[in-house]
C-alpha cells in the first residue's frame, strides 16, 4: 500500500513539474491573456454583460457602443478633444446645413421664425473614397453577383461563423447605402428604438413604417417568418439620394438636434447587400445576422465574435484614413494629448475585449497589469484614491509608484428620485403635495449619499441640468433655493428644522396627518438585490425618520418596476437618465408634460405636468444657444425646483485610471469612438507586468513541508494498524484497560 | 419608552415557531412516557459533547424565540383624537433588549472597538479651516476624553468587571444546581458540590456549566462592552454589526429549522413507501420527485421567489409593513427550499428501502402476513431513522449556507432582513476594500460556525444512541 | 435489464413534459411577453406596437395553453406551450430571447463546464474517500474526533468564502494564477486549477464525514466481524470487504451527478469568469431569458434522469442481491 501511494507522489510530482515549467515558460504565471497578444500593439479590454445588439439600427447602449462605435462611422462624430464638445464631420465630407422652407415649398433664411418652417432640409455630401470592411456579403463573382448570395439550405446549415464563408470582398461606400440605413431603422423585424422618435420628425416616414409594414407581413404570409423584402422597392418621401455621395434628409418643421443624431451609429452607411446576405434562410438562427456580425466602414472591424468568452477588433485594412486631431484645449499639449497630432489613425493594432462580471477580478487584473484602463469602484476607492482637504481627488501613493494616471470628469447623466406626479399623495401641483415634495427634497440628504455610497464621486445636483450642459449655472446663482442657501461661499443643505415646518404647513405636523391623526408613509418604489441595496434602503429610510415619517420600501423585479412606472403606480422611485447629446433640450423634455410615462410612454418618468413648463419648452427647444435661450431655461428650472417632482439627486463624477503605458486618454462623454486615438506601448507593459506579478512561492513549499510533517507519524502508525490482526489488538487493549 | 400601548403581530413564521415549539414539548412529554425512548435519551444527555452544544443550542434558541415576539408601538401624536395609529415599524423583544445597540448608529464603516471612523472626512476646525481625517465616532467609545491614552485601561476595567459578574452568576448557578441534586439525591450539599465540580453526576453537569459560564461570560463582555463601544464594528451605514449577527440568528434557525418541518413528513412517507411498496406507489413517488428534482434547484427557487413578488404587489392591503413583507419571502424560501431539498432525503430512504426488504427478517415479517404499515413502523422506519437524522442535521447546516448562495444569486432572503447570508454577501465588496474591511464577516461567521458546530456535535450524539448498529458495537 | 431501461426510457417522457409544464406556468405566471419584450427592447423609446412586434416575431403573441380563436385541434396546438415545448422532444433549442441559437451556445460552453466539473468530481472523491478512510482507520480515536470536527469546521464555512478567499489569497497575494478567465486548450489548465482547488476543499468537510458515515455503518456489520475473527489483518478488512460495499451508497451519490457534470456548477463558474453552462444559467435567470431557461431546465431534466437510470443499472451490477424488476 505505501509502495503504491509513493508510486503516486511520484506521479503527481513529476505531473506538477512538467506543469510548473509549462507555466514557466512566457512571462508571469498568472497572465490572463496568451503570450504572443501580449507583446504585440495590442490593447486589453473588457465587457460585462454580451452586448444584445450590435446592428445600427438597434444598438442603444454604452456597452454595444464600445463595440460598433468603432465599426460604423455615421456622418458626424464629436471632437476628441475639444471642449465644449463639438461636432465635426466623419463620413460626411462636410457638416450639412438645414435649409428652411415654409408650407408653399419656398426658402426662407436662416433666421425665419420657428412658425414659419414648414421643413427643414439637411444635405448632407459624404466623403469619396470610404470602401467598407472585407466581409463576405461583399464578395463577387467575375460575373460581378454576389458569391454568397444564392446559398442553399446546407450550406447555410453547416456554417456556425462568419468564418465560415472563406471569400471576402469589399466595395466603395455610396450615399444610396446611408439611405439605405434609415430606411432599415423602420423594418417592423429590427425595432429600432428609435423609430418612434424619428418618424415624428422625417418627413414620409410614417407613411413609409406603415408600407414596409404590410410588404414585410404580406413576405411573412407568402414565404413564412424570414421572408425577405427588398427596401429599396419602397420610396421614402423624406430622405433622397442626390447623387453617389450626396443625400438628403427633409424634417418636419425645425429641429436643430437633429444634427446630433447625425452622429449615431443610426445613421451611418449599410450595403443593401448585407441585409440580402443575412436575410437569406436559415442564417438567423445561425447567429448570423448584423446583430452579431456588423459590416462597416470604421477603422476596425470585429473578427472574433464570441460573447461568452471574448470579442477582438482588429484594424480594418480597407479603412478610408484618419488623422490624429492637430488642436485641442489649452493644456491638451502640455498634457501630452498633442503627441500624435497628424499621424495616421488609428494608432492601435488590436483590441481584445474578454468578459468579466465581477468587478473585483477584474480591479484586480488591472492592477497587476492585464487590464489597460479601470474605472473605480465604490469599494477599490480608497485604495487608489486620495481626497485632499478642499475636495480634490489625487492618486494614493501606491498606484502613482505603479504609473497610474487618474482623470475625472463630470458625466452627463443625473440620478435623481422622481415623486410620481400621478400619487394622490405625493404627486399633483397643489401646495400641500408641493411642500411634502419639499420637506422630503431637503431631508434627503444627498451629500451624504454621495460621500457614503459614491465617495464623494459626485455633485448634488440643483436642478435638471448636469455641468457640462448648456443652461447650467454654477455657483452661487445657479443653488436650487428651495433646498439649499448660500453660506459663505458654498451650497449649504436646508436644516431639518425647515423640512418639519413645511411638512407641517403641508398637513403632517410631526409626520402625521392633521386630521386623522395617522402617521405619514411614504413609498419608495426601486428593484434592488445587490449586496450593497440592504445599507443603501436603511439609509433612506434614516433620511425620513429624522422628519418622523416612515418609508416603505416596495422591492420587485425590474420588469415589474417597469410595469408600475408604466401604469403611473409607483409613488417615489429613483432613476437616471444619460445624455444622448449635449443640449439642454435632452434634459429638460424629462419633465415635458406631452412625454409622460403613464400618458405617453415618454421618458417623463415622474409625470411632471405644468402647463408653463410646457410652453417655455416648446419654446427653449428651437432656440440657438445663447442668451435668450439661458433666460428661458432659467425660467423653465425655476419652475420645476419650486415644484419639485425630482428630488434632483447628484451628477457623478466619472473616475478612470490609466496605466503608464496608456497614452492619449482624454474621457470624452459624448464620443463612442475613441479607440482609435488610443495609442499602447508594449514593451513598458511586458516589463511591468513582470515586475509585478512574480509568484511567491515559499507558501507552498511550507504547506508541502507542514502536509508531509503531519502525514509522515500518520503513515507510520497506520501501516503498524493496517498489518496487525484485529484480535491481537483488541487484546492489547484489554490489558491496556 | 412608554410601554402604554402595543399591538402585538405575529408574524407568519412566529406562529410557525410556536407550532414548532409546541410539537417539541408535545414529544418531550410523549417520550418521557416510553421507556425505550426515555433510554435511548438518557444517552444522549450523558454525552458531553451533546450536552455542550445543546446548551449553546438552547442559547441561539433563546435568542431566536426572544426575536420572535413581534409588536408595533403606538404612536404618540398631540391631539385627542380617539383612534390609536401604531408605527409602521415592526420590533420584537429582541430589538427592546438590544435598544442601546440598535439605535446607536454611526455614519458608516468603523472598525471593532474603534473611537474614529474607518473614512476619513472632511472636517471643519474650530478655527475655521477644514481637514481631512478620521472623525470621531458618535457612539463607540464616546465617554472617553482622549481616547488613544484611555482606551486600552477603559476596555480592560469594563471587561473585567464583567467577567467578574458573570463568575458571580456562575457561582450562584453553580450552588443552585448542586442544592437542587442533593436534595433530589439525598446527599449533603458540600458532597453534591464535590460531586458536580469532578463530573460524577448522572449527566455532565459540571460540562454544561462549563459552557454556560463561557457563553455568560461573552454575553457580560458583549453587554458591558457594547454599550460604549461597537464590538464588531459598524456597517457600511453605521449599524452596530454585533446587533445585525444577533438578528440574524432567528434568520438562519427559521431556514434551518421550518424547511425542515415543511420537508420531513413528505420525504420519509413517501421515500418509505416507494422503496417499499415498489410497483405503481412507486412510480407515482418517483413521478412526483423526479420531476420536481429535474428543475436545477436554483432555478425553481428563482420562479417562485418572483412569483411571490408578484403576488405582494397585487395584494399590498395584505402586507402593510416591511416585516411583514420581508417574513412573507422569508417563508416562502422556507417553503420552496423544503420542496427543492425533499427529494434528496425521499430518494435515499427509498434506496436504502429498497435494500433492507430484501433482508431475511423483513422477508419472512411479509411471509407471516405482518401488515404493511406495522412493517413499516416496526421494521423500516427505525432502521433509516438515522439517514434522517444525519440528513436532518446536514441540511440544518446547508440550508443556513445556502441562503449565502441564494442571496448571491438575487433569490435569498429579503434584501431588508438580517441574515448571515446578506452579510457574507456584502463582504464580498468589503474583502475587496483596502484597508479591508473584515469584521462582518468575522462576526458572522463565527456566530454561523458555533451555531452550526453545536448542531452537528449534538446530532452526532442523537445519532450515536439512535442508530441501532452502532449501539450493538 | 434491456427492458427495464427501455422501461425507463418510456418513464422520461411523462416526467419531461410535466417539467417543461411546471416551469412554463411558473415562469409565465411571473413574467408575461410583454415583459420579456420590454427586457429585450431596452429601456429607452419603447413603443407598444415595438412590443407586439418582438411578441409576434417571437410567437408569443399566443394564448399560453388554449387558443380558443383557432379550430380544431389547433385550439391546443397553435399555443405557446405546444409551439415552445414540443420542439425541445427534439433537442431543438431554437433562439434565445436576444436572437441566439441556444444549441450553438451549449455546445460551446459545454467544454468549459467540464475541464471545471470532471476534475473537481474525480478529485474531490479521492480526496474523500481517502480521507473517510483514514478516519475510519482511526475510528474512536483522537484522530476520529479531530477529523470530523476539522469537517464540521470545513462544512460550515460558505462557499462564497471559499471563492473569495482562494481568490485573494492564491490570486492576488501569492500571483500563482490568474485571478479569472477562459481560455481553450492546454491554457485552460491555468485558469481551472484554482476553481478545481476551491471545489474540493469546498467539498471536503461534507463529503468526507458522509463517507465515514457509510465506512462505519459497513465496518460494524457483521460480515467484518467474522473476517475479524477469522484474523484478517485490517488492510484486507478495509479494502477488501468495507471498500467494495461500501460502494454502493457511494455510487448512488455519484453515479446521479454524473451527467449533470454537464451543467456545470453556478456559482464558480460565474465567479471564475469561466463561460460554461452554469454561468449561463445565471445570467439567463439575471436577464429573465425564457428561451435558454427553459432549454436549460429541460437539458438538466434529462441528465438528471439518465443518472437515476444509471443509478439503478450499477445497483445491480456491484450488488446482485438488488434485483432489477
Amino acid at each position: 500500500m505505501t509502495n503504491r501511494i509513493f508510486r503516486w507522489g511520484r506521479a503527481a510530482v513529476a505531473g506538477l513539474l512538467i506543469i510548473a515549467l509549462g507555466a514557466c515558460g512566457e512571462g508571469p504565471w498568472n497572465n490572463p491573456h496568451s503570450a504572443a497578444e501580449e507583446r504585440g500593439n495590442v490593447l486589453f479590454s473588457s465587457f460585462s454583460e454580451r452586448p444584445k445588439h450590435l446592428d445600427p439600427a438597434r444598438s442603444y447602449s454604452s456597452n454595444e457602443y464600445a463595440f460598433i462605435g468603432q465599426i460604423y462611422e455615421p456622418p458626424l462624430q464629436y471632437h476628441y478633444l475639444k471642449r465644449p464638445y463639438e461636432l465635426i464631420p466623419l463620413s460626411a465630407a462636410s457638416l450639412p446645413e438645414a435649409r428652411y422652407y415654409d408650407a408653399a415649398d419656398q426658402p426662407l433664411p436662416a433666421d425665419a421664425a420657428a412658425e414659419a418652417v414648414a421643413y427643414t432640409v439637411y444635405e448632407v455630401h459624404i466623403r469619396p473614397g470610404m470602401h467598407y470592411q472585407p466581409h463576405p456579403a461583399l464578395a463577387v463573382n467575375a460575373a460581378g453577383e454576389g458569391v454568397y448570395f444564392k446559398l442553399s439550405r446546407e450550406q447555410v446549415a453547416a456554417a456556425n461563423t462568419l468564418a465560415d464563408f472563406p471569400e471576402h470582398g469589399s466595395r466603395e461606400v455610396t450615399a444610396a447605402d446611408f439611405v439605405h440605413q434609415i430606411k432599415r431603422l423602420v423594418h417592423p423585424k429590427l425595432h429600432s428604438p428609435i423609430v418612434g422618435l424619428m418618424s415624428e420628425y422625417i418627413t414620409g416616414m410614417q407613411a413609409y413604417q406603415a408600407s414596409v409594414q404590410k410588404a414585410y407581413e404580406d413576405a411573412v404570409a407568402r414565404d413564412g417568418k424570414n421572408a425577405f423584402i427588398d427596401l429599396s422597392r419602397y420610396p421614402l418621401e423624406g430622405v433622397e439620394v442626390v447623387d453617389d455621395y450626396t443625400y438628403r434628409i427633409k424634417i418636419r418643421g425645425v429641429y436643430p438636434q437633429f444634427v446630433y443624431w447625425l452622429s449615431m451609429p443610426f445613421f451611418s452607411p449599410m450595403p443593401p447587400e448585407a441585409d440580402r446576405f443575412y436575410g437569406q434562410p436559415g442564417m438567423a438562427e445561425k447567429n448570423l445576422t448584423l446583430d452579431w456580425y456588423p459590416l462597416g466602414s470604421g477603422p476596425y472591424m470585429l473578427t472574433v465574435n464570441n460573447p461568452n468568452r471574448e470579442m477582438v477588433l482588429e484594424k480594418n485594412p480597407r479603412f478610408h484614413g484618419e488623422l490624429y486631431p492637430s488642436e485641442g484645449e489649452e493644456q491638451d499639449a502640455k498634457n501630452g494629448l498633442l503627441a500624435d497630432a497628424g499621424k495616421a489613425l488609428p494608432l492601435i493594432d488590436k483590441a481584445v475585449y474578454s468578459l468579466e462580471k465581477e468587478s473585483i477580478p477584474y480591479w484586480n487584473k488591472f492592477l497587476q497589469g492585464y487590464y489597460d484602463a479601470s474605472g473605480v469602484s465604490s469599494d477599490s476607492f480608497d485604495q487608489a484614491v486620495r481626497v485632499g482637504a478642499q475636495g480634490e481627488a489625487s492618486l494614493t501613493d501606491d498606484m502613482r509608484k505603479k504609473g497610474i494616471a487618474l482623470k475625472t470628469t463630470v458625466a452627463a447623466s443625473t440620478f435623481y428620485m422622481g415623486f410620481n406626479m400621478l400619487d394622490s399623495v405625493v404627486g399633483g401641483l397643489n401646495e400641500r403635495a408641493r411642500k411634502l415634495r419639499q420637506a422630503v427634497s431637503i431631508a434627503i440628504d444627498y451629500e451624504e449619499y454621495i460621500s457614503i455610497f459614491a465617495n464623494g464621486r459626485g455633485l448634488p445636483a440643483q436642478g435638471p441640468l448636469p455641468p457640462g450642459i448648456f443652461g447650467n449655472v454654477s455657483g452661487r446663482a445657479g443653488i436650487n433655493p428651495y433646498v439649499y442657501d448660500w453660506v459663505g461661499d458654498a451650497a449649504r443643505r436646508k436644516s431639518i428644522d425647515t423640512a418639519r415646518r413645511l411638512l407641517a404647513e403641508a398637513g403632517y405636523p410631526n409626520g402625521a396627518d392633521a386630521q386623522t391623526g395617522a402617521p405619514l408613509l411614504l413609498n419608495l418604489d426601486i428593484t434592488a438585490g445587490g449586496p450593497d441595496d440592504k445599507a443603501r434602503l436603511n439609509w433612506f429610510r434614516k433620511q425620513l425618520q429624522k422628519i418622523n415619517v416612515e418609508l416603505n420600501i416596495r422591492n420587485t423585479d425590474y420588469n415589474r418596476f417597469q410595469d408600475k412606472m408604466l401604469k403611473g403606480n409607483a409613488q417615489i422611485f429613483m432613476w437616471g437618465w444619460n445624455a444622448d447629446y449635449p443640449d439642454p433640450e435632452n434634459f429638460l423634455f424629462l419633465l415635458y408634460g406631452p412625454n409622460a410615462k403613464a400618458k405617453s410612454q415618454g421618458e417623463n418618468a415622474a409625470n411632471y405636468d405644468n402647463p408653463a413648463f410646457n410652453r417655455l419648452f416648446n419654446r427653449m427647444k428651437n432656440m440657438p444657444n445663447g442668451p435668450a435661450r439661458q433666460a428661458v431655461i432659467d425660467e423653465m428650472v425655476e419652475i420645476a425646483r419650486y415644484d419639485a417632482p425630482w428630488i434632483w439627486g447628484f451628477n457623478p463624477k466619472d473616475f478612470r485610471l490609466y496605466h503608464a503605458w496608456y497614452k492619449n486618454a482624454q474621457p470624452n462623454l459624448m464620443a463612442n469612438n475613441t479607440l482609435k486615438y488610443l495609442r499602447i506601448d508594449p514593451v513598458l507593459r511586458a516589463e511591468k507586468q513582470n515586475e509585478w506579478n512574480q509568484p511567491v512561492l515559499w507558501p507552498l513549499g511550507l504547506v508541502a513541508g507542514v502536509l508531509l510533517l503531519s502525514v509522515l507519524p500518520a503513515l507510520a502508525l497506520y501501516r503498524r494498524r493496517l498489518h496487525t490482526p484485529v484480535k491481537k489488538r483488541a487484546a492489547a487493549a484489554a490489558s491496556g484497560a | 419608552m412608554s410601554m402604554t400601548a402595543i399591538k402585538f403581530v405575529p408574524l407568519w413564521t412566529d406562529v410557525l415557531i410556536y407550532l414548532l415549539v409546541a410539537v417539541i414539548v408535545a414529544f418531550v412529554l410523549y417520550a418521557r412516557k416510553r421507556e425505550h425512548l426515555r433510554s435511548q435519551w438518557r444517552q444522549v444527555a450523558r454525552s458531553r459533547m451533546g450536552m455542550a452544544s445543546l446548551v449553546v443550542l438552547l442559547v441561539y434558541v433563546a435568542v431566536g424565540l426572544l426575536d420572535s415576539v413581534h409588536f408595533r408601538e403606538a404612536v404618540e401624536r398631540n391631539g385627542d383624537n380617539a383612534e390609536v395609529h401604531y408605527s409602521a415599524e415592526v420590533l420584537s423583544v429582541l430589538d427592546v433588549v438590544l435598544t442601546p445597540l440598535r439605535e446607536r448608529v454611526e455614519k458608516t464603516y468603523s472598525a471593532p472597538f474603534a473611537t474614529h471612523l474607518y473614512a476619513k472626512e472632511m472636517m471643519e476646525l474650530p478655527d475655521g479651516s477644514s481637514v481631512r481625517d478620521y472623525p470621531r465616532l458618535d457612539y463607540g467609545g464616546a465617554h472617553l476624553v482622549n481616547p488613544a491614552a484611555d482606551r486600552g485601561a477603559d476596555i480592560l476595567a469594563t471587561a473585567t468587571q464583567a467577567a467578574l459578574q458573570a463568575a458571580a452568576m456562575l457561582l450562584v448557578l453553580f450552588m443552585l444546581v448542586s442544592g437542587v441534586l442533593a436534595r433530589k439525591n439525598k446527599l449533603g450539599f458540600a458532597t453534591s458540590m464535590g460531586r458536580v465540580l469532578r463530573g460524577r453526576t448522572e449527566l455532565p453537569w459540571h460540562i454544561m456549566l462549563l459552557t454556560f459560564g463561557v457563553l455568560l461570560i461573552l454575553g457580560m463582555l458583549a453587554a458591558h462592552l457594547g454599550v460604549k463601544y461597537h464590538v464588531f464594528g459598524t456597517d457600511k451605514v453605521g449599524q452596530d454589526v454585533l446587533y445585525q449577527v444577533l438578528k440574524s440568528i432567528r434568520t438562519g434557525l427559521v431556514i434551518g429549522t421550518l424547511t425542515t418541518l415543511v420537508m420531513l413528513p413528505f420525504a420519509v412517507l413517501l421515500g418509505i413507501m416507494a422503496g417499499y411498496f415498489r410497483g405503481w406507489v412507486d412510480d407515482v413517488i418517483q413521478y412526483t420527485y423526479t420531476t420536481l428534482s429535474s428543475i436545477p434547484g436554483v432555478l425553481l427557487i428563482a420562479a417562485m421567489v418572483l412569483t411571490l413578488q408578484v403576488y405582494v404587489e397585487t395584494h399590498p392591503e395584505l402586507f402593510d409593513t416591511i416585516a411583514h413583507r420581508a417574513d412573507m419571502r422569508l417563508l416562502f424560501l422556507c417553503i420552496i427550499l423544503g420542496i427543492t431539498s425533499w427529494t434528496g432525503l425521499c430518494r435515499l430512504l427509498r434506496g436504502e428501502v429498497m435494500k433492507l426488504r430484501e433482508v431475511d427478517y423483513i422477508q419472512s415479517a411479509t411471509a407471516f402476513g405482518v401488515g404493511h404499515f406495522k412493517i413499516i413502523g416496526r421494521h423500516l422506519l427505525p432502521n433509516v431513522m438515522h439517514i434522517v437524522l444525519i440528513s436532518v442535521v446536514l441540511d440544518f447546516s446547508g440550508l443556513v449556507l445556502a441562503e449565502a448562495v441564494l442571496s448571491y444569486v438575487g433569490v435569498g432572503v429579503d434584501p431588508t432582513m438580517n441574515s448571515w447570508g446578506n452579510m457574507i454577501n456584502a463582504a464580498r465588496l468589503e474583502m475587496a476594500r483596502e484597508p479591508i474591511v473584515w469584521w462582518s464577516l468575522t462576526a458572522a461567521f463565527i456566530f454561523m460556525f458555533t451555531l452550526v458546530l453545536s448542531a452537528n456535535l449534538f446530532s452526532d450524539a442523537v445519532r450515536d444512541a439512535f442508530d441501532p448498529r452502532l449501539r450493538k458495537q | 435489464m434491456l427492458a427495464y431501461i427501455v422501461r425507463r426510457m418510456l418513464y422520461a417522457i411523462p416526467i419531461l413534459i410535466g417539467v417543461n409544464l411546471l416551469t412554463f406556468l411558473l415562469f409565465f405566471v411571473v413574467n408575461t411577453p410583454d415583459n420579456m419584450a420590454r427586457m429585450q427592447l431596452g429601456m429607452k423609446h419603447v413603443t407598444p406596437e415595438a412590443i407586439a412586434n418582438w411578441k409576434r416575431e417571437r410567437g408569443y403573441d399566443k394564448p399560453l395553453l388554449f387558443n380558443s380563436a383557432a379550430p380544431g385541434v389547433e385550439k391546443f396546438s397553435d399555443t405557446i406551450f405546444v409551439e415552445k415545448s414540443l420542439a425541445l422532444f427534439a433537442f431543438e433549442f431554437g433562439q434565445a430571447d436576444d436572437g441566439r441559437d441556444i444549441a450553438y451556445d451549449i455546445k460551446q460552453r459545454m467544454l468549459p463546464s467540464l475541464a471545471l466539473a470532471v476534475p473537481v468530481l474525480l478529485i474531490g472523491l479521492l480526496v474523500n474517500i481517502t480521507f473517510a478512510m483514514l478516519v475510519a482507520v482511526f475510528r474512536a480515536t483522537y484522530v476520529d474526533l479531530w477529523g470530523v470536527i476539522l469537517c464540521v469546521i470545513l462544512m460550515s464555512i460558505s462557499s462564497l468564502f471559499y471563492i473569495i478567499g482562494g481568490q485573494y489569497l492564491i490570486g492576488k497575494v501569492l500571483q500563482l494564477v490568474p485571478i479569472s478567465g477562459y481560455d481553450g486548450g492546454i491554457d485552460a489548465f491555468k485558469f481551472v486549477i484554482l476553481p478545481v482547488i476551491i471545489g474540493v476543499i469546498g467539498g471536503i468537510g461534507s463529503g468526507t464525514r458522509w463517507y465515514r458515515t457509510i465506512f462505519l455503518e459497513e465496518i460494524g456489520k457483521d460480515y467484518v466481524r467474522t473476517a475479524w475473527a477469522k484474523g484478517l489483518t485490517e488492510r484486507k478488512v478495509l479494502f477488501k470487504h468495507v471498500l467494495k460495499n461500501a460502494m454502493i451508497p457511494i455510487l448512488t451519490g455519484v453515479v446521479v451527478v454524473l451527467p449533470l457534470l454537464f451543467m456545470g456548477s453556478l456559482v464558480i463558474e460565474s465567479f471564475f469568469g469561466i463561460p460554461g453552462l452554469g454561468s449561463y444559467t445565471i445570467d439567463a435567470i439575471n436577464s429573465q431569458d425564457f428561451a435558454i431557461v427553459r432549454a436549460m431546465v429541460f437539458l438538466g431534466s434529462v441528465l438528471y434522469i439518465i443518472g437515476l437510470i444509471l443509478t439503478d443499472i450499477s445497483y445491480t451490477l456491484v450488488d446482485p442481491r438488488v434485483r432489477l424488476a
